[in-house]
């Protein structure tokens, strides 16, 4: 008999996202109220998963469909903690916008299930599933600012784009399945022996799938123009959770039905690594848009968070993990500053709009400058410590030209980061923004920026957490 | 002894930061701004001589070792002291004050971020000559980037972006590389620990490559010729307190690395490069020595002349002599206390004119007598004039390096004639001649916290010129042990 307790978080959150789509339906002007509730249903999930599957080693439920281990455990959580602060300070942004509706909360909620599903899957099919309820949910919300060209132009784009990775990444999956005879993972595993190189097409169309959802180069190019039209607090959520995600089912996938073949992905993995860190790096340098310019960092970070996953070691693993949690922290107090950006009513996002934000608002700026720097990876601050990790584990297979070179790509990347604090704080101030910001606005900048910078006191504590993740 | 004296030297500075954080900078409370700030780098000060007296110069173990678990089984936060490294927490915790204290014209605006960046910037080089770890190391040596970056360019002069750009990105390429040698070293010993890399050594075959990746970092921040382009636009950029500061400490932490690092932990490699390191040291005391003659500017001047001397540091540390060793650091403490007070002066005349270049400036010596008494002094310690403590540096050096190379050493020396020439000639330009320029009648002499300043610095300067004892009883011991160590492995190929 399956113990469905296991899978409570996720039966939870399907039920409650029905409940609230039936509660949205039926009683009017009822969005603050569905807002709120998500919040709860979000935390309460969180709770649940922290309380029923945290101490769990490995279970396997449904025909080993399901895999339910810490790893799982502690990106759920993570998943779930990072939704919650990215809805909470996304609400006076979706008022203003006149998009404050009840369906926002309801997306949000339904792409996490479907990352849920994503992070629990052990079996091709239902990462399939688990990826498409996600995407779907995200194709919607970035058009969510539907009277806006710019929003609807990056929902399509999204949409068209994805649905082409889709669809390699089901031909991958196929062609896996013709040669293994199975869909599930462990399965797998034990059928490679034979048919090496057939194989390795379908991990490299997978590979390119999940490349494309995780933003690596060089299946990119959607990403700087979907994060700059779509809603800045959709922007934020795409920027954080759904990496979380798709690293989890990178490591998974290669971890542990391809591990045997590492020498087939490996040199893969590497080039996506080096090529998203180079390009995000260089890229950047010349945008004027910050959604933009966060975008490429991103897609530069995610090069680092993969150059992780390519040593094929449990240190490695653990390293990428590591990096994708400090990188949200930081993420989340970059945009928590560009919703702050904000007068009477309209939202700015050139990177101009920053001069001399140091005059004006010392605080903020303070905070955006330490955020920055700890993007640029500059000691002490957390996201140091991030790369740090990452190349400690990299070195440690010998692969001296990825840690060489993704060094050196700090450098460049250090380029516009510190451009940014030099508009901040060398150039003339301009009118002042708006300062009435909402509480959890505040709190979320305040909260970030405090971890970053306090991080290298207690660095142990998240390694210890993410040391306890074993799946080789 | 169980007081931790030296996490007290580091995080006093901070904790000082912290409170002006809260201060909010106004024309009111500027005044208790700055004495907030000046209080806590004296007590810092008062603290290291302290730590001096209680420094055991007998020995070259290493003293007042803390050590606490920082990330379980990999690093630990572990700093001490031995004779190498107290001199360079002295010389930071003594020109920090006079820093503060310098502030008084120079900076308008934002007063109480400035003073911030400088105590924590204070912070982080303590940090810097007392950490016993290679990762803690590379923390304190890659943070004060940001400081600094802040310092040139928020207070800086006209073309202070690029120069803070320069700055911060040369010396950020320089490091990485370092980064990756240290992991590299983790991998290969399982430790970053100082002092047990220096029982455990490392493998010869892994030294060249090791040697050059710290190389990389500690030649830009020292600077050698030819990556040393970016400290004239950080000096003639940053504003006066600014340049005193990377004059006279940032320089020292390359330095100070050179004689940790290269020579304690890869004396293979340290023996296969010096030739690289002579040729360059060298090329770095003619080559900008002559460019230092050509300068219009006096800051660029003086800047040029630091990269020269920081040539002669370069040359000793590598002689592995004992006189060349301890020649070395007597002339960065040297240097650091003499560029200081040169980069002072010229803010002083700044301060007044708001120039900096030298045609502005001549027959002053009668409007402003006693800067003119005090430069005379620091100029004269500039080009290593027998009573100044810049002879005892040069001297020894040169020393050294005879033993080792003569013809290197020849050609050092025709470098301190040259020396003596471009700081001369610009003495003899802006003090001496006829006075043309009518605005310099207007000019006042020095200010009452300006004589403080320069005659503390100048009193050092002499004393140590006339009687180094002090300083070389200090770094004595733990320089013949380190050598001792350097031939010994050498020997033995580790």
């Amino acid at each position: 008999m399956t113990n469905l307790q296991l899978v409570f978080p996720e039966i939870f959150l399907s039920l409650s996202i029905m409940f609230l789509l039936i509660l949205g339906v039926f009683k009017k002007n009822s969005s603050k109220i569905i807002q709120n509730l998500s919040l709860v249903v979000l935390l309460v999930t969180a709770v649940i998963t922290f309380n029923e599957t945290v101490g769990i080693k490995e279970v396997k439920l449904f025909n080993n469909s399901i895999i339910i281990d810490y790893l799982s455990s502690l990106m759920k959580i993570v998943t779930l903690l990072a939704t919650f602060l990215a809805l909470i300070i996304s609400s006076n942004y979706l008022r203003n916008f006149k998009i404050f509706k009840i369906e926002y909360p309801i997306l949000i909620l339904s792409s996490v299930l479907g990352m849920m599903i994503m992070i629990n899957s052990n079996d091709l099919i239902v990462f399939y599933m688990g990826l498409e309820l996600q995407s779907l949910a995200l194709y919607v919300l970035a058009t969510f600012n539907r009277d806006q060209i710019k929003s609807s132009e990056a929902g399509l784009k999204y949409f068209v784009l994805s649905a082409l990775s889709s669809g390699l990444l089901l031909y991958g999956c196929s062609l896996i399945y013709g040669f293994t005879g199975s869909t599930n993972f462990n399965v797998i595993a034990n059928q490679l022996g034979s048919s090496e190189y057939a194989i390795t097409f379908g991990i490299v169309f997978i590979l390119v799938g999940l490349a494309f959802k995780i933003s690596a180069v060089p299946f990119h190019m959607w990403a700087p123009d979907v994060y700059e039209g779509s809603p800045t607090s959709v922007t934020l959520f795409f920027t954080m959770v759904p990496k979380v995600a798709a690293l989890t089912v990178f490591i998974r996938f290669l971890y542990v039905p391809f591990l045997n073949l590492i020498d087939q992905w490996q040199m893969i993995m590497i080039f996506l690594s080096i090529a998203s860190m180079l390009f995000g790096a260089i890229a950047a340098i010349g945008q004027t848009n910050l959604k933009r310019l966060v975008a490429y960092s991103s897609i530069g970070h995610v090069g680092y968070a993969l150059a992780g996953v390519a040593t094929g070691t449990n240190e490695g693993m653990q390293s990428s993990v590591i990096y994708i949690i400090i990188y949200i922290l930081m993420n989340l107090g970059l945009f928590s500053c560009l919703l702050m950006m904000k007068r009477e009513n309209q939202y700015y996002e050139k990177i101009e709009d920053l001069s001399g934000l140091s005059k004006n608002h010392p605080m903020l700026a303070l905070s955006l400058m330490i955020i920055l720097f700890s993007l640029a990876g500059i000691p002490p601050l957390a996201g140091f410590f991030a790369k740090f990790y990452v190349f400690k584990s990299v070195i440690e297979q010998s692969m001296y030209f990825l840690a060489i070179v993704g060094l050196l790509s700090t450098v460049v990347a250090a380029f516009y980061y510190l451009r940014l604090i030099k508009i901040m704080y060398f150039d003339k101030e301009k009118e002042k923004y708006d300062t009435d910001h909402g509480l959890w606005l505040k709190f979320s900048l305040t909260f970030s920026t405090l971890l970053i910078l306090v991080y290298f006191i207690f660095p142990s504590q998240l390694i210890e957490v993410v040391s306890r993740i074993n799946i080789i | 002894m169980n007081f931790p004296i030296l996490s007290s030297l580091i995080l006093l500075p901070t904790v000082g930061a912290f409170f002006l954080f809260f201060t909010r900078s106004n024309k009111q409370n500027n005044f208790t701004v700055k004495y907030v700030a000046l209080f806590t780098s004296f007590v810092n000060f008062l603290l290291s001589i302290y730590l001096w007296i209680l420094f055991d110069h007998t020995t070259s173990e290493f003293q007042f070792v803390e050590q606490r678990i920082w990330i379980e089984d990999f690093i630990n936060y572990k700093v001490g002291v031995d004779g190498i490294s107290i001199l360079f927490i002295l010389l930071t915790t003594f020109i920090t004050p006079l820093c503060i204290l310098s502030v008084n014209n120079s900076i308008k605006e934002r007063l109480s971020e400035f003073l911030i960046a400088v105590l924590i910037m204070e912070s982080f080089m303590i940090g810097v000559f007392c950490s016993l770890d290679l990762v803690i190391f590379y923390l304190f040596f890659e943070a004060g980037l940001i400081p600094m970056f802040l310092i040139i360019g928020i207070w800086g002069g006209a073309r202070r972006v690029y120069s803070a750009f320069k700055f911060f990105l040369y010396t950020l390429l320089g490091s990485v590389l370092m980064l990756v040698a240290i992991i590299t070293i983790y991998w290969l010993t399982g430790t970053t620990d100082v002092i047990e890399l220096y029982s455990l050594g490392i493998e010869a075959k892994y030294q060249n490559l090791l040697w050059l990746a710290f190389f990389s970092s500690f030649a830009v921040k020292t600077p050698m010729w030819p990556v040393h382009t970016w400290l004239p636009d950080a000096h003639v950029e940053a504003p006066t307190a600014g340049s005193v500061l990377l004059a006279a400490i940032l320089l020292k932490m390359a330095g100070y690395g050179f004689i940790r690092f290269s020579l304690g932990l890869f004396p293979v490699a340290s023996e296969v490069f010096t030739p690289l390191i002579y040729t360059l040291s060298v090329i770095a005391i003619i080559f900008t020595s002559f460019i230092a003659l050509m300068q219009e500017d006096m800051k660029k001047l003086i800047a040029y002349s630091s990269v020269a001397h920081m040539g002669y540091v370069t040359l000793g540390i590598f002689t592995i002599q004992q006189q060349g060793i301890e020649g070395s650091i007597i002339q960065m403490i040297s240097h650091g206390l003499v560029s200081a007070a040169l980069f002072l002066c010229v803010g002083v005349v700044y301060d007044r004119m708001h120039s900096r270049l030298i045609d502005t400036y001549g027959g002053i010596v009668n409007i402003i007598p006693k800067y003119s008494v005090l430069f005379m002094l620091f100029t004269l310690a500039a080009l290593g004039l027998p009573g100044t403590s810049g002879f005892v540096g040069e001297f020894l050096i040169l020393m050294g390096a005879f033993k080792d190379n003569f013809l290197v050493a020849v050609i050092a020396s025709i470098g301190v004639i040259i020396g003596a020439a471009y700081m001369l000639w610009l003495y003899k330009r802006v003090i001496f001649g006829k006075l043309i320029n009518n605005d310099l009648k207007k000019m006042i002499d020095l200010n009452r916290s300006e004589s403080i300043i320069l005659t503390s610095l100048a009193i050092p300067t002499l004393f140590f010129g006339f009687y180094p004892d002090p300083l070389i009883n200090t770094i004595e011991v733990s320089i013949s042990d380190l050598i001792e160590t350097y031939n010994f492995r050498l020997a033995s190929k580790i």
